[in-house]
């Protein structure tokens, strides 16, 4: 944080929009590990289809960025991902989404299990209305992760960069902390269960550019460890973050009706510049209405 | 729209005045359905006193009812320990019932269900309490006799839509974030409602449930044939019958003698009393609660 001071306002929005040079070069797509292999996955509540066929592929130890205008299924996406949409009384799917090669889409699946590995930290802010340390812990007595419970929080703390500010007061109300710095007790909440997967949506939507950069930086750190889902509105931040992009989009029928669609899957580096479709040169060209 | 009209500042002069009037009018009607049921309640609460109030003293508080004996000095210490007992078993039985109930229909019931369920209770709080007392008259007492545990059972019933309303109703403010936000580190649904859900709804359960204490304290039709024929002296065991501040009420307003009507007055203000002070506790409890749901569910 304490680089950027000097460097002009313009400077860092360069920096910003040329693509990360900090990332590793992609090895090629089959050297790496699937952690989702999703097929055909059709999404619909009540009859409304929010998401029609998307097939792609998630990879280990990346950081898979997935943008789109609003409205275009981003959130119900991720959503499937960890079996949350559950919880809609409406909701249908149909298609395969595989993990490590296993299809956690069926009826036959617990989805408390899925959840478990895989992790999940929502557009706003939800802590629970306990204290600061509760709010870390509870997730691991529940697990029946109990042993070193002070240290395992401190370490989810410290890698979600909140650590500092909460230190001496761990025993507040989570809700006497500022919306960025709950957005970053959540994320220490998801990491502190040690999932495999973290789907983050849209995390950053409430956080200020500094709060912003350390969420970023805390993906950079922790990507090694977890493999990362995170929806954006902010293409800079897919560009700075991302190793591979999805951009969905919304498709219209003939008589009116709307759905979402993956329109490209690709490297972040292609899809920002040199993207193989036209509606994706739109959007991130910002030509998309 | 007319000319006149285009301006909003500009409105002619006899319609604001027709409005302004039409307004103080149905401002004072307002006004005076308040007054009217304060009147009744000032009233009510005053012509008890005044005629309770000379036998309110030590004495009434603390010795017990001798019947057949007016120069004795007595009070209706007996009625007061079991009303305490009566009320204290009914919410026993009722609050873990109606909680559990609530969680039910409002976390895992599907929706025909759960508005089956909501229907049923509802119908219940409507079923008049003498009716109530019939049944449990018909189911327990007929076969095992008055029992202070017949009493408070048909008092639980009348109780429990109370109970359940007050819960579903705070447990439909629990934000949904919150549910997902349980799940979302991989606990199960019960624990997420057990330690997440439930926890924010404990002010609006007590609010629900001091309330329908103060409703049921009074209750004297499901008491007459499950809990009235009681034995002298204070008595703690809910096995057997129990004397009560309504029943004592009921049975010592039917007196030849004035000063057992007296009493019986003494009793109602100290029902009156009470009601008015576990429905203040109510109000508190239920502001309170009410201002820490929203804050956790910015
Ligand atoms: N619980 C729901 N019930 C019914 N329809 C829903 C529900 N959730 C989402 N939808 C619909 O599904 C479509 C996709 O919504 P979704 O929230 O996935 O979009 P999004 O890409 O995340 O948008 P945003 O960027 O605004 O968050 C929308 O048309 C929305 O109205
Ligand atoms: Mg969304």
């Amino acid at each position: 944080m304490s680089e950027m001071k000097g460097e002009s306002v313009s400077s860092t929005i360069e920096a910003a929009v040329r693509v990360e040079t900090k990332r590793q070069p992609l090895p090629p797509r089959e050297r790496l590990q699937q952690v989702f292999d999703i097929r055909d996955l059709t999404a619909i509540y009540g009859s409304k289809p929010a998401l029609k066929d998307v097939s792609m592929e998630v990879y280990k130890n990346l950081v898979t960025a997935v943008i789109g205008p609003s409205g275009c299924g981003k959130s119900t996406f991720i959503r499937c991902l960890n079996r949350m949409n559950d919880l809609v009384p409406s909701f249908r799917q149909t298609g395969t989404i595989r993990y490590h090669g296993q299809d956690i889409s069926g009826r036959d699946v617990d989805p408390v299990a899925v959840r478990r590995t895989i992790g999940m930290v929502f557009q706003r802010p939800n802590p629970f209305p306990k204290s600061i340390h509760d709010n870390v812990a509870w997730g691991l007595k529940v697990l029946g992760m109990k042993d070193n419970l002070s240290d395992r929080v401190e370490r989810a703390l410290t890698q979600a960069a909140l650590w500092d500010e909460v230190k001496d007061r761990l025993k507040a109300s989570a809700l006497s902390l500022s919306g960025g710095q709950q957005q970053r007790l959540c994320i220490a909440r998801a990491i502190a269960v040690e999932p495999d997967v973290v789907l983050m949506d849209e995390p950053a939507s409430a956080l200020d550019p500094i709060a912003t950069q350390a969420i970023e930086q805390l993906l950079h750190e922790l990507k090694g460890q977890y493999s990362f889902v995170i929806v954006t509105h902010n293409m800079q931040q897919a560009a700075r973050v991302a190793d591979m992009t999805a951009f969905f989009s919304i498709s219209r029928g003939e008589e009116g009706e709307r759905w979402g669609e993956l329109i490209e899957y690709d490297a972040t580096e292609k899809i920002f510049t040199a993207p193989s479709d036209r509606r994706t040169e739109d959007y991130v060209t910002g030509r998309f209405g | 729209m007319s000319a006149v009209e285009l301006s909003p500042l500009h409105r002619p002069q006899d319609r604001l005045r027709r409005r302004r009037v039409f307004n103080r009018g149905m401002e004072a009607l307002a006004w005076l359905a308040a007054a009217i049921a304060v009147f009744f309640l000032g009233v009510v609460v005053w012509s008890v006193a005044q005629r309770g109030w000379s036998q309110l003293n030590l004495d009434f508080l603390t010795k017990s009812q001798v019947q057949f004996e007016p120069a004795v000095p007595q009070g209706l210490a007996n009625a007061f320990a079991g009303s305490l007992v009566l009320v204290g078993l009914a919410t026993a039985m009722a609050l873990p019932f109606g909680i559990l109930i609530a969680v039910y229909v409002n976390e895992f019931a599907p929706r025909p269900i759960r508005s089956a369920i909501g229907l049923t209770l509802d119908v219940l709080a409507g079923v008049p309490a003498i009716v109530i007392g019939f049944f449990v008259y018909g189911l327990i007492v007929v076969a095992h006799g008055q029992s202070a545990y017949a009493g408070a059972f048909a008092l639980a019933v009348i109780m429990l839509p109370f109970v359940y309303r007050a819960t579903v109703e705070v447990l439909a403010l629990v934000p949904n974030s919150l549910r997902e936000a349980g799940l979302g580190v991989g606990a199960p649904r019960w624990r997420t409602t057990l330690g997440i859900v439930l926890p924010q709804t404990i002010g609006g359960v007590l609010t629900g449930t001091t309330l329908a204490v103060a409703r049921v304290a009074g209750e004297t039709a499901p008491l007459l044939f499950t809990c009235s024929l009681a034995p002298n002296g204070i008595h703690w065991n809910p096995s057997g019958a129990i004397q009560s501040v309504p029943v004592a009420v009921f049975e010592l307003s039917d007196s030849a003698e004035p000063s057992d009507h007296a009493r019986a007055w003494a009793a109602a203000l100290v029902l009156i009393l009470f009601i008015l002070v576990a429905s203040l506790t109510a109000r508190w409890l239920a502001t309170r609660s009410k201002r820490k749901i929203m804050r956790a569910g910015r």
